[in-house]
């Protein structure tokens, strides 16, 4: 029995969203998935399954929507919006389409106002549709607006990719060689955080429901969600009127003398990541390092290093020279390390250090293996593949993935059909018309 | 107005963020949400990271605890005095939620431990949070969000392709773990509603990291390809970058995506751009470092400001790569920044959390609590003891 089982879920989330339909999947819920006929944009993002470009192998499409089941309908057309609208009937929440915007036919918002003009829907006939529409058909039913800068305010409806959400969410200037330009991690971060904070967002109003009885609008803004990425770097702004930087391979934001302290160091054949730190794990952290290079090196760690009074090292009051001072001294035994060298003896010794892993690293790692982290799903293209697993392991069980991501419209006989009750005829007419 | 978690009251061991600010916007959704803190055993964000007020350190002088820990009542118990000890016991007993993100193994040598806590409360949810979860080989190594993030994947993907990786700010990872582990808490408790069942639930925030990192994973296990840095390309969209613009640090990221949006940008950026061989995406492709410099010659010459109006008037993506200082002052976060009135630190800001219930919204009302501020009240009103007990216990250590 899953923590979600009865809760049922309508997806039309593009990839901003895509995740929290896969988040309440994997706990239980059941999630339908619908899709423009012959299926949505987000199938084309790259990387392809064998690097065959085609609407079912978008190994990104896949990973944020395992453990749905797919329906294509057009809302554009009146039959496809009055499906829709019986499905809505029957479900607990409604995840929006693209840019947070929901697009009926023209008429479907009345007797509501629409939520706000959209030139693109108005040129293609359609019109926006706001929760008070579904709330009329299913008063029960949470409606979850997921877009770039949320659905009220001067930013709303404006286009943003994860690229410029990265950047007007302050992330972006906060992360690069300091002097050089800002950059932005090579996967996307801006629709799993939204995804995720949706999920939250729908299990609250969940929980909001046993209470009033009724559902609610929910809506989620990708520039805020991306906000709480950067910790407590505003705050220096709101407190002290200091700004923060980017510094390369740097920790800042520690120290009140504005001393950086290294946190990325080459190592034999990689980097790996270890800080000073101060407070108790910090203090035996710092010593167990330093009788690590006693034991190794043929003359021990650097005379000062050995004197050094752990107990008074504090990360917060440490002058910048003092730091250096540490941090060359331990510089040339971390670059004679193998990153696999470092990780055992970080772990071994309690050493507040990890390795830089790699992708490949992360797909051998026995701490994750012997969890059973990584779950075998079925696929359209080659049998099975690893996914990384449901997030948290619940009274010792990883929820399991019950199946793949759909194909596209794979569950039109079993919903459209089986559930709602179109003959197969219906449904071949639907979609020699394109309707479905 | 109902507030969404009205009447679910949650007991708070741990420190720093992954614990704590899930505890945080539990709270903010009306959750009643006590820390049991120690002044023998300070929270860390309570003394040791500034920001501080007038950047002088000291206890309740932290604008981070402050950022993390709005909403909630803080009681000291001293956990090694029988007593203590007791009454976390207690108060666990009349509490749903404990969210909780030791070093695995530490509130069970306590005899804080699930097993133990169901024994008084069995429809108790308790989330335990931890670096790399409670069993498996490395469970039990310390470690922090600053360097786990690096563990799991995040910081060989950050950087220029050819030069050494960068870091994510701050400890990246934990804010994920604290959205998985508020989503857990969330279903767990919608699961009790139906059954009336509590549960563990154990998260490991590296696992939750790589959540994040799924694409890639799979690009892995299906092509064998192991991803990398990409500076701020792309693989279809030209230009896909960030710009310096006039002015010292001054920067603009934006990006083109169709035939379409680059006809669109060449009306704004000038002749140049109607070269023939830029036409198409495979030849922009092809051109690309041609013309990133071409467009970094043209954003050299405007105001980040000046760059993102044009862009955006054309129906193009751009956005200014925001500072701290431009947080503040973006007008579309101006009702995100919430005013909060501090004691030591006056007046501060802290973020509700990310998702906004229009029927039941989240509010941020009370600061974060002083050190043991409720530590009488607390006694008093949840677990009825008398004056007389309470100086008992205080004369006793048992609320250390």
């Amino acid at each position: 029995m899953g923590l979600l089982d009865g809760l049922r879920v309508l997806d039309l989330a593009d990839a901003l969203g895509a995740s929290c339909g896969r988040i309440l999947a994997d706990l239980g819920a059941d999630v339908v998935k619908i899709e423009p006929p012959g299926g949505e944009v987000a199938r084309r993002e790259p990387p392809f399954a064998h690097d065959i470009p085609d609407v079912d192998r978008s190994l990104t499409w896949f990973a944020s929507n395992l453990g749905k089941r797919g329906v294509t309908l057009d809302l554009a057309t009146a039959t496809g919006w009055a499906l829709f609208l019986r499905l809505v009937e029957g479900a607990d929440v409604v995840i929006s389409t693209g840019e947070g915007t929901l697009r009926g036919p023209k008429g479907a918002a009345a007797p509501f106002e629409i939520p706000r003009q959209d030139a693109d829907a108005a040129a293609v006939g359609q019109e926006l549709v706001g929760y008070e529409t579904l709330a009329a058909v299913n008063a029960r039913v949470i409606f979850v607006s997921v877009s770039a800068f949320g659905g009220d305010g001067p930013m709303a409806g404006v286009l943003a990719s994860d690229l410029e959400i990265t950047a007007a969410s302050g992330c972006l200037w906060l992360a690069g060689e300091a002097g050089r330009t800002p950059v932005r991690t090579s996967v996307p971060q801006t629709p799993a955080w939204t995804g995720m904070y949706a999920a939250a967002g729908v299990l609250t109003a969940v929980l909001a429901r046993e209470l009033t009885g009724v559902g609610q609008h929910v809506d989620v803004s990708a520039q805020v969600g991306m906000l709480t990425a950067i910790s407590q770097a505003p705050i220096f702004w709101d407190l002290l009127g200091e700004e923060q930087y980017r510094s390369g391979p740097f920790l800042v934001g520690r120290s009140v003398t504005g001393a950086q302290f290294r946190n990325i160091w080459p190592c034999r054949e990689g980097y790996v990541c270890f800080a000073l730190y101060g407070g108790q794990a910090g203090r035996d952290s710092g010593r167990a390092l330093v009788a690590w290079m006693n034991e190794v090196l043929p003359d021990g760690a650097p005379a000062f290093l050995q004197q050094l009074d752990w107990d008074q090292f504090e990360v917060a009051t440490a002058p910048q020279s003092m730091v250096d001072q540490i941090e060359a001294g331990l510089a040339p035994f971390i670059a004679g390390l193998s990153k696999a060298e470092f990780f055992s003896g970080v772990t071994a010794r309690n050493i507040l250090g990890y390795p830089l892993s790699s992708i490949d690293d992360m797909a051998a790692d026995q701490q994750l293996a012997c969890r059973g982290f990584w779950q075998p799903v079925g696929t359209s293209w080659d049998g099975e593949t690893c996914v990384p697993g449901t997030f948290a392991v619940f009274d010792g069980v990883r929820p399991p993935i019950r199946h793949g991501a759909p194909r596209v419209g794979e569950h039109n006989l079993e919903i459209l059909c089986g559930e709602l009750g179109l003959t197969t005829e219906e449904l071949t007419t639907l979609r020699s018309a394109g309707v479905v | 107005m109902t507030q969404a978690l009205e009447g679910i009251r949650v007991v708070e061991l741990g420190g720093y963020a992954a614990g704590p600010v899930v505890g945080k916007y539990l709270g903010n959704f009306g959750a009643d949400v006590i820390r049991i803190e120690s002044h023998k055993r300070l929270d860390g964000f309570r003394s040791q990271y500034p920001p501080f007020k007038d950047n002088q350190p000291g206890l309740e002088r932290a604008g981070i605890f402050n950022y993390f820990n709005d909403g909630k009542r803080s009681i000291t118990l001293n956990l090694k005095h029988e007593r203590g000890l007791d009454l976390a016991r207690q108060l666990i007993a009349k509490s749903d939620v404990v969210v909780e993100n030791f070093t695995p193994g530490t509130l069970q040598r306590l005899g804080l431990g699930y097993a133990q806590l169901s024994e008084l409360n069995a429809c108790l949810v308790m989330l335990s949070t931890c670096n790399q979860g409670q069993t498996g080989p490395r469970a039990t190594q310390s470690g922090f969000g600053s360097q786990l993030t690096s563990l799991s994947g995040f910081t060989r993907l950050l950087g220029e392709p050819d030069r050494s990786p960068v870091l994510l700010y701050g400890p990246y990872i934990d804010y994920i773990a604290v959205g998985f582990g508020t989503i857990g808490v969330l279903a767990a408790l919608v699961q009790r509603k139906r059954t009336g069942r509590g549960v563990h639930i154990d998260l490991s925030q590296y696992e939750a990291g790589v959540q994040f990192l799924a694409p890639a994973m799979l690009d892995y296990f299906v092509n064998r390809r192991i991803a990398g840095r990409q500076g701020n390309r792309h693989p279809s969209a030209v230009p896909h970058g960030v710009f310096a613009c006039r002015g010292e640090d001054s920067w603009c990221a934006f990006s083109v995506w169709s035939d379409a949006e680059w006809r669109a940008f060449a009306g704004v950026v000038g002749d140049w751009a109607d070269d023939e061989r830029f036409a198409t995406v495979l030849g922009r492709k092809a051109h690309e470092a041609e013309i990133e410099a071409r467009v970094s010659d043209w954003t050299r010459s405007l105001s980040r400001e000046e760059v993102v109006q044009k862009l955006r008037g054309a129906g193009l993506r751009a956005a200014p790569v925001n500072s701290m200082a431009d947080l503040f002052a973006d007008p579309q976060l101006a009702g995100t920044w919430r005013p909060v009135d501090h004691p030591v630190l006056g007046r501060t800001h802290v973020l509700p959390p990310p998702y906004e219930l229009a029927g039941t919204p989240a509010r941020v009302t009370t600061p974060a609590p002083l050190l043991g501020e409720h530590t009488d009240e607390v006694l008093r009103d949840v677990l009825g003891l008398e004056r007389g007990e309470i100086e008992a216990l205080q004369t006793d250590g048992a609320l250390d």
